[in-house]
């Protein structure tokens, strides 16, 4: 599947304003309607809710697209995005407003960084997470006998 | 004034209120820095420079790499471009395409595509610590030069074209 690259900017442009919006009010909805939008994003990136509204809003009074993209890397976003939210929804219910803020922010910081910079923070640290957890079967294995 | 010291009394939603803002204002700000720095830095070549000290010899790590390099498909004899991309990459794809453009100024270069997660061993050895990063191996096998990003065309074909010249004499 291939997406126009401009949809999941213009989303993370939106999930910015929502996110900020849920920092400031510190309200619980904003903070479980994105992380629906995240899921259902994830889900299928062209029927997101941000992606329906670029389709139906801003792709008519644009060109159409000079290239496509893949979308898995989006989809991943969208699950980096939902986890953090999860957490965010976590610390309202439980109480802990320290853990909703931050995890909240981190959110924040990630669709700011992909709207602004178009920089996937979630893909770019895919790699060293991989590298850190899936270490090679060797190194699990204490040396035998000499 | 009565009126006045209740409005601005801080209670609780002013505190979240108030917290929210410099929260929001303070993340902003922070990734902005960020990502200007990301964008300068980006894809720009950096020499390598051999380990001090082992740089020759067998066992220095020089030699370690150049077996690994040749497992990958890094030609001796050639310059080879050897990118690691992963699926949720979407700069991989324009890295790519930048790499078959110099492939095609330049001949003499041979491209070589590594999937990062397929080859985490690798990834380990090489430093490599995001999708796409380029190693320039030199037709010696040795890694010269490397980028992480997508590398910029002129940049990497000035780079590659004195490489295949000394691989001509």
């Amino acid at each position: 599947m291939l997406l126009d690259p401009r949809g999941p900017r213009f989303a993370a442009a939106v999930t910015t304003v929502v996110l900020a919006a849920a920092l400031i009010t510190g309200s619980l909805a904003l903070v479980l309607t994105q992380a629906v939008v995240f899921a259902v994003t994830a889900a299928s990136p062209r029927l997101g809710p941000y992606a329906l509204a670029y389709r139906a809003l801003v792709a008519p009074r644009l060109d159409p697209p000079a290239e496509r993209e893949p979308a898995a890397p989006v989809r991943f976003a969208q699950l980096v995005g939902l986890a953090f939210m999860l957490l965010a929804a976590v610390g309202h219910l439980a109480g802990l407003p320290a853990l909703a803020l931050t995890a909240t922010a981190a959110a924040l910081a990630a669709a700011f960084l992909n709207a602004a910079f178009d920089f996937c923070l979630g893909c770019e640290a895919y790699l060293a997470l991989r590298r850190l957890t899936g270490r090679p079967v060797p190194a699990r294995v204490p040396t035998g006998p000499a | 004034m009565g009126a006045d010291l209740v409005l601005w009394h801080p209670g609780p939603v002013r505190d979240q209120t108030l917290t929210g803002v410099l929260l929001v204002v303070g993340v902003l700000g922070l990734a902005t820095c960020f990502g200007w720095w990301r964008r300068r830095r980006d894809g720009r070549l950096r020499s390598v420079a051999p380990a001090a000290g082992a740089g020759t010899g067998p066992g220095a790590p020089q030699d370690a790499h150049r077996a690994l390099l040749a497992r990958l498909g890094a030609r001796s004899g050639a310059v080879t471009l050897v990118q690691f991309s992963s699926a949720v990459c979407a700069p991989c794809r324009a890295a790519r395409r930048v790499l078959e453009q110099v492939e095609a100024v330049v001949p003499g270069v041979v491209l070589v595509e590594v999937d990062a997660e397929q080859h985490l061993d690798a990834v380990r050895e090489l430093d490599v610590w995001r999708t796409p990063t380029v190693l320039v191996v030199d037709p010696a096998g040795r890694v010269v030069l490397r980028a992480s990003g997508v590398p910029v065309r002129d940049e990497l074909v000035a780079a590659v074209a004195p490489l295949l010249a000394g691989a001509d004499r």
